[in-house]
């Protein structure tokens, strides 16, 4: 298998500088309007600190004794979410992919809930659950649920009936069925689901964190902007994308690791 | 063994099926497909019955049905009307005793060649040990036991044929059902998969069921052939093919191979330019419906 190929042309590092290149005009851009306050009307640069303010955020916060409280009740929080989320993405997603009768029995409600936003959950999330921990939870869930479960009902709907023809005629009943072939025929668009709700995840833990609590990224984020640290702000939406990033990027490696036999495909 | 060697033996043995399974009766056959307004009659009122150890070719053009006859073998479609039964037993859903094959190979491609191939026992229950052996030795059998550990997507098709083939034979099915299964494949493997069948067969003996539009193929391995007309299909013909065994792709270019294809050929004919879109085992080919992931 020829899968490496790891020779150093013009026409790479020609693509390499154009993407650094890239980062750094946006960092130069950003550092000019930050120092020269620059105004275009429409959107100002009046409040927004330079590149080197943040960075001077950074070594702070790395320093401080915070870092790791905020940093571990954001995952515990995130990782909670998003564990239930799977059990639930993935069961309904089966069922519902596979019966009729689950589908209609399922889907109209869940389409309903589906548009509404994180925040919109808030009030309501403080309302039912008992603790402030268990409605941020609850909210970085409703955040990673949907991709889940419509990436799985895809995966389910889009296995092959011959695949499961073929498993009839072998003698396969309806559980080693969804055992044997709808749930590794459905991985790979699984993956697919879990690699996005990581995502969304992070994506609305901000949000979660705007509830209360005395520590968490989001919490950070947020009081920043209420203590008026304004360079602290962009440190914490730094590092939802930076653990956003690295998250999701773990989870497709684990699905490389799951389905060795899918990137083969089309290749032979 | 090479296909050649194997195919000496194919005489000794020929009449032998110890078993005596595999009867199959066909009584007033209709199939119909479709729902509502664009319902229509497949298959219409087919009476056959196919002996124990018999090769039996359906021919017949595009649509006429064959594959859906198949189907019904298969257990994948009910029958409108009639019966249908193997060995005095009336077909109600797939079973492990009635393989099939399809056109291009429905492996699992999420298990290894060897895993593939003990599926069937792995259904049964039987322990690892003993079916990674036995699917061995279907490998064997099919002259695959070199990939035993490739995935599916890294053979050929006619390996990938192959392999279907000993996934099937694993389960000591009474009846092997085939849906052109060699249609896919360049005409010099299709000769040689034709060739290893014959092989197989004349070891493993069971009834065999085999769909097929290319006369040629039908007539090469066929005991007897039942040629089926389209809209609504029936059999317009019960064919038998006596050229002996073992037979050699010299077999084609004989006087009475020709004699027998232009029969087939002038059967066939009646039904020119009538372009029906193929039917599967399966029921009405799936319309693919947009189906879009978030």
């Amino acid at each position: 298998m020829a899968q490496l190929n790891v020779s150093i042309t013009p026409a790479k590092i020609y693509g390499i500088a154009l993407q650094l290149g890239s980062i750094i005009l946006c960092l130069i851009f950003w550092q000019v309007a930050a120092t020269q306050r620059l105004d275009f009307g429409l959107i100002t640069f009046n409040n927004v600190p330079t590149p080197a303010a943040v960075l001077s955020a950074v070594w702070q916060l790395i320093h401080s004794d915070v870092l790791w409280p905020h940093l571990i009740s954001s995952l515990m929080r995130v990782f909670s979410g998003y564990a239930v989320a799977c059990v639930l993405g993935i069961g309904l997603g089966l069922a519902v992919g596979r019966s009729k009768q689950a589908e209609k029995l399922l889907m109209p409600p869940l389409e309903l809930i589906r548009p509404i936003p994180a925040v919109a959950w808030i009030p309501l999330a403080i309302l039912m659950f008992p603790s402030s921990e268990a409605s941020m939870i609850f909210i970085t869930f409703t955040g990673a649920l949907f991709p889940i479960l419509l990436n799985t009902i895809h995966g389910v709907e889009a296995v092959d009936p011959r695949l499961i023809a073929s498993a009839r005629s072998l003698g396969a009943s309806q559980s080693a069925i969804l055992r044997e072939v709808i749930l590794p025929g459905a991985t790979p668009s699984i993956i697919t689901g879990l690699s996005i709700g990581m995502g969304t995840s992070w994506f609305c833990l901000v949000t979660a964190e705007m509830i209360s609590g005395q520590f968490g990224i989001g919490y950070y984020t947020w009081s920043s902007y209420v203590i008026q640290n304004y360079a602290d702000i962009i440190v914490g939406m730094l590092l939802i994308g930076l653990l956003g990033m690295g998250s999701s990027y773990l989870i497709k490696r684990l699905g490389n690791f799951l389905t060795p036999w899918y990137r083969l495909q089309g290749k032979s | 063994m090479t296909i050649y060697e194997t195919a000496q033996t194919q005489s000794s043995n020929a009449d032998i099926n110890r078993s005596g399974q595999g009867q199959i009766n066909a009584r007033q056959i209709s199939i119909h497909l479709g729902e509502g307004a664009a319902e229509f009659e497949a298959v219409h009122s087919v009476d056959f019955t196919i002996a124990p150890g018999e090769f039996v070719c359906i021919l017949g053009p595009s649509g006429c049905g064959k594959s859906t006859l198949l189907g019904a073998l298969a257990g994948h479609i009910t029958p409108s009307r009639g019966d249908l039964s193997l060995d005095g037993k009336i077909i109600a859903g797939p079973s492990p005793e009635r393989g099939m094959v399809f056109q291009h190979h429905t492996l699992f491609p999420w298990r290894s060649t060897l895993d593939n191939v003990a599926f069937g026992l792995k259904m049964q229950g039987i322990g690892k040990q003993e079916r990674y052996a036995q699917a061995m030795e279907l490998l064997k059998l099919v002259g695959l036991e070199d990939s035993a550990h490739r995935w599916p997507s890294q053979l050929s098709g006619g390996m990938q044929q192959r392999v279907e083939i000993a996934r099937v034979l694993i389960n000591k099915p009474r009846l092997l059902l085939m849906d052109e299964p060699f249609g896919a494949l360049d005409a010099q493997t299709r000769l040689k998969m034709q060739e290893l069948l014959l092989s197989i067969w004349s070891r493993i003996r069971t009834s065999v069921v085999f769909v097929t539009h290319d006369i040629d193929e039908a007539l090469f391995l066929a005991d007897r052939i039942l040629v089926m007309s389209p809209r609504p299909g029936k059999i317009i013909e019960n064919l038998v093919v006596d050229f002996p065994r073992p037979r050699r792709t010299e077999l084609v270019t004989t006087q009475a191979f020709m004699r027998l294809k232009r029969h087939c050929l002038e059967l066939l004919n009646h039904e020119e330019g009538r372009q029906l879109p193929r039917l599967s085992p399966l029921g009405l080919p799936l319309e693919p419906q947009p189906c879009f992931a978030v």
